[in-house]
């Protein structure tokens, strides 16, 4: 502590002389040369800000001055091609067609689950309507190695990654085949590999440890050069956006240069909160550059632009040594934020509706589908009677199969189990042998000796 | 908090806690880090008290000299470790990083901005894809902002994850932490009793420079959990002793007998262990005959309840001490816990000395914070209950 001061003046210098490693060029060049300001110069060298002019005009910068970024489209809402003259899309229909039985399939999956819920046969339930597009097609541009932090609304990312229907149901129902084991509200899906981190329930988390992550990616190929390119990709919703987190995991993902891509899914609502009310600027796609990275707006209805943007997203990501992408790809909310919420009590039941029927990424694709004679009103019909059918055979399936042992209420909380945790298993199962009738041990796999 | 902290850093201070002591002044003298017996002054006891070979060689180091010593042996043991936060590159402001960047290049020892929840949260993210980042808050009393990291993302990361396997159990967060005689209200704290509520986290608390490298290389390599890491900073350079050279470890979940004793058992860990010993001393020396048990409980959770019930068995009186503030302090943890193992062999009641519920007021420091006196006091209220 007594030395703080005598040691911080020098700080600028010594960081020079320690930095220059190649890792570090970006850094290492704006530090090594001189901040001291020339005579006579135009623009300022303040250490804070290197290269900014001098004007004798004092004007506030105004960001309604400025113009909106662009959304950058592939198709129009009647899934044609908008740029008649574009090289054609660098994937092939048998892709195409498998991301659109993948949209198909999560939202087929939400319309089941979302009715169980309201039996009362699920606790719990988020769907992702209005938003398949986003998460399909920005995990078609991701390879098995990369690395996903979702915040919840992803369920297509975990589809297109190789969740099965099989996976999704274990969760939801919290039985012994659970990655969680039964631990995590419904909708908290997570994959070893591809590496689909658990989702966690508080917003903005996952996002500077998508930086952290993407940092070890990094360091990882580095010191390993037969390690594949690898990256991090990091969703988050517009609301998520205003949690501190945010500005934490992007301007630390940018100090350190980590190869990771942020992906904003902009769907106009946190619950009943409208983006009016959550910010004022240029969307989110507007503070990227404030950090220094870079950014760009997709239309998330446009499963090609999400899709094209998220591919060069991943180069970007992974050139230079490494370094972050913001993406901000907006949609429409369409349907209840959760299980738990009437979205009617906060927003017109026209307006959806209008959204539901103008624009949705599963109607575009399938225009385009039709359009190139790769789909029809046949194909539709079986396809979504076969995937409902699969859906409801899982489900069954997941919901007859018992909950884990009750011992996974003690376990992996530390690696090995504590002696407390040992003295808490036995003394709970003294109450359970005790008061056998106040405790429903039928559903738990080995019952009473579970723990 | 960034401005006021700044401003905080021009102060110099001085090494040690200071007391404005009367003349008359018998149980509050400046503890005397030089004679104390709960230091190696000499090489001779190092091996006997560690778990290491006879042939260890071994240095006087203060305690942030230890600490950069284990970051030392942990960044060339494994090129997984990694060590950042706010100033670190230049050597820290406690200067426990000195030389590592140099030493190890700016991938793995590197400055981030200046934001605990980011740091933590990157940590998290790194431990998650397999490395062992040591991230660094500069003050116990800046981990605030990280704290829905560590409660909700760190500690629970495991066991949400599950069946996958995955977990952030390569982390450490150091912290400097404790009172320094002047540090008030914003560079004194002590928050591990808000981390010994979390499950899923390890606390531990360090209270010399041996121990210090021990655990630090125990947190970073022998235990697969998040580990919260707090360093009595007013210890940094007071606190001298004979240090291995090499790599060793001390487990997280075993505490130390410092001195066994028949009579009451005090329980207490970090800095004011000191203070302790000075009482035990004092009463030691007045009272013949009396001689009381100083147990470091060293990690704070989980903690090692069969070494403290052991000896309240043996002993029948039990006073904690602690220099974070009493009300839900670990005190209560461990008070209740020998009023639960113990109860047949309690023959008085567990005292808690500990900082009074209230902030550490500037001037007030040296009213507010366990001193000798106070120790002394509650193990003669003890003894003749």
């Amino acid at each position: 502590m007594s030395l703080n001061i005598v040691r911080r003046a020098v700080l600028p210098l010594r960081r020079a002389r320690i930095l220059p490693s190649p890792f570090n060029a970006r850094i290492a060049g704006r530090c090594s040369s001189s901040i001291s300001q020339r005579p006579g110069s135009d623009r300022v060298r303040f250490p804070g800000a290197v290269n900014s002019k001098f004007t004798s005009q004092m004007s506030f910068i105004n960001a309604s001055d400025m113009p909106n970024i662009p959304t950058y489209r592939v198709m129009d809402s009647d899934g044609v091609l908008v740029e008649k003259t574009r090289e054609a899309l660098n994937v092939s229909n048998e892709n195409i067609l498998t991301w659109y039985k993948n949209m198909l399939t999560v939202s087929v999956m939400d319309v089941v689950m979302f009715e169980a819920q309201r039996q009362g046969r699920l606790s719990f339930y988020m769907v992702s309507a209005g938003e398949e597009g986003i998460s399909v097609g920005s995990a078609a541009a991701l390879t098995p190695d990369d690395v996903v932090f979702a915040q919840y609304r992803e369920a297509g990312v975990f589809q297109q990654r190789g969740f099965t229907l099989h996976d999704f149901m274990s969760q939801l129902f919290a039985n012994s085949n659970d990655n969680g084991r039964g631990r995590n509200m419904p909708v908290h899906y997570g994959s070893n590999y591809p590496r689909n981190h658990t989702i966690s329930s508080p917003l903005a988390t996952q996002i500077p440890q998508a930086s952290g992550a993407a940092y070890a990616l990094k360091l990882q190929g580095l010191q390993d050069p037969n390690k594949p390119p690898r990256i991090v990709a990091c969703y988050f919703g517009e609301g998520a956006a205003s949690e501190g987190d945010f500005h934490a995991g992007l301007n630390i993902a940018a100090t350190r240069s980590c190869p990771v891509v942020f992906i904003c899914r902009n769907n106009g609502f946190a619950i009943s909160t409208p983006t009016l009310e959550q910010y004022r600027g240029d969307g989110i796609a507007s503070r990227g550059l404030g950090y220094g990275i870079d950014t760009i707006r997709v239309d998330g209805n446009d499963i090609f632009a999400v899709y094209e943007a998220m591919q060069e997203a991943r180069r970007v990501a992974l050139s230079d040594g490494g370094k972050p992408v913001l993406v901000e790809a907006m949609s429409y909310r369409v349907s209840h934020h959760s299980t738990s919420d009437d979205s009617f009590a906060y927003r017109a039941r026209v307006e959806v509706e209008d959204w539901k029927r103008r624009d949705n990424p599963i109607i575009r694709l399938r225009k385009w589908l039709e359009n190139e004679g790769l789909w029809n009103e046949d194909l539709e019909q079986s396809t979504r009677e076969e995937l409902r059918k699969n859906v409801l055979k899982e489900f069954g399936a997941a919901e007859r199969l018992k909950k884990p042992p009750i011992r996974e209420a003690f376990t992996d909380v530390y690696e090995e189990l504590t002696e407390e945790a040992q003295d808490q298993m036995k003394e709970l199962k003294r109450i359970l042998e005790k008061y056998p009738n106040e405790y429903d041990l039928h559903q738990f796999e080995e019952g009473i000796n579970g723990l | 908090m960034p401005p006021l902290r700044a401003i905080s850093k021009l102060i110099r201070h001085p090494p040690c806690r200071l007391y404005s002591a009367a003349s008359s002044t018998r149980l509050n003298a400046p503890i005397d880090y030089r004679s104390t017996p709960l230091l190696h002054h000499t090489s001779s006891s190092l091996s006997s008290s560690l778990d290491i070979p006879d042939t260890a060689t071994s240095t006087s180091l203060n305690l942030y000299q230890a600490i950069n010593s284990a970051l030392r042996t942990a960044l060339s043991t494994s090129n997984q470790v990694m060590l950042f936060g706010e100033d670190v590159a230049f050597g820290g402001v406690f200067r426990c990083s000195m030389n590592l960047q140099t030493e190890f290049g700016s991938e793995r020892v590197f400055n981030t901005p200046l934001t605990e929840q980011g740091i933590v949260g990157f940590a998290i993210g790194a431990a998650a894809e397999g490395m062992k980042p040591v991230a660094e808050i500069q003050f116990a009393d800046y981990v605030f902002p990280a704290f829905d990291q560590i409660v909700n993302e760190a500690a629970k990361f495991r066991y949400r994850e599950g069946a996958t396997g995955v977990h952030a159990g390569g982390m450490v967060v150091r912290m400097p932490c404790g009172a320094v005689g002047h540090g008030a209200l914003y560079h004194s704290q002590s928050p591990e009793a808000l981390f010994a509520h979390v499950p899923g986290v390890q606390v531990v608390m360090p209270r010399s420079p041996s121990q210090a490298k021990g655990l630090l290389l125990s947190a970073i390599f022998e235990h697969n959990n998040p580990v919260i890491f707090m360093e009595p900073k007013i210890l940094y350079r007071a606190a001298v002793e004979h240090v291995p050279n090499e790599y060793y470890t001390i487990p997280l979940n075993q505490a130390e007998v410092i001195k066994p004793g028949n009579d009451v058992t005090i329980v207490s860990y970090g800095q004011p262990l000191y203070l302790c010993s000075a009482a035990i001393a004092a009463i030691e020396k007045e009272m013949k005959g009396v001689n009381v048990e100083l147990i470091d409980l060293r990690t704070i959770y989980p903690w090692d309840r069969q070494t403290v019930l052991d000896s309240v068995r043996k002993t029948g009186r039990a006073i904690v001490v602690h220099e974070s503030m009493i009300n839900y302090g670990v005190g209560a943890e461990v008070a209740a816990t020998i009023q639960d193992g113990a109860f047949l062999n309690l023959e008085a009641p567990v005292k808690r000395v500990a900082g009074w519920s209230t902030h550490t007021g500037l001037t007030y420091e040296k009213f507010i914070l366990p001193d000798v006196t106070r120790i002394y006091d509650a193990i003669k209220q003890t003894l003749e209950y």
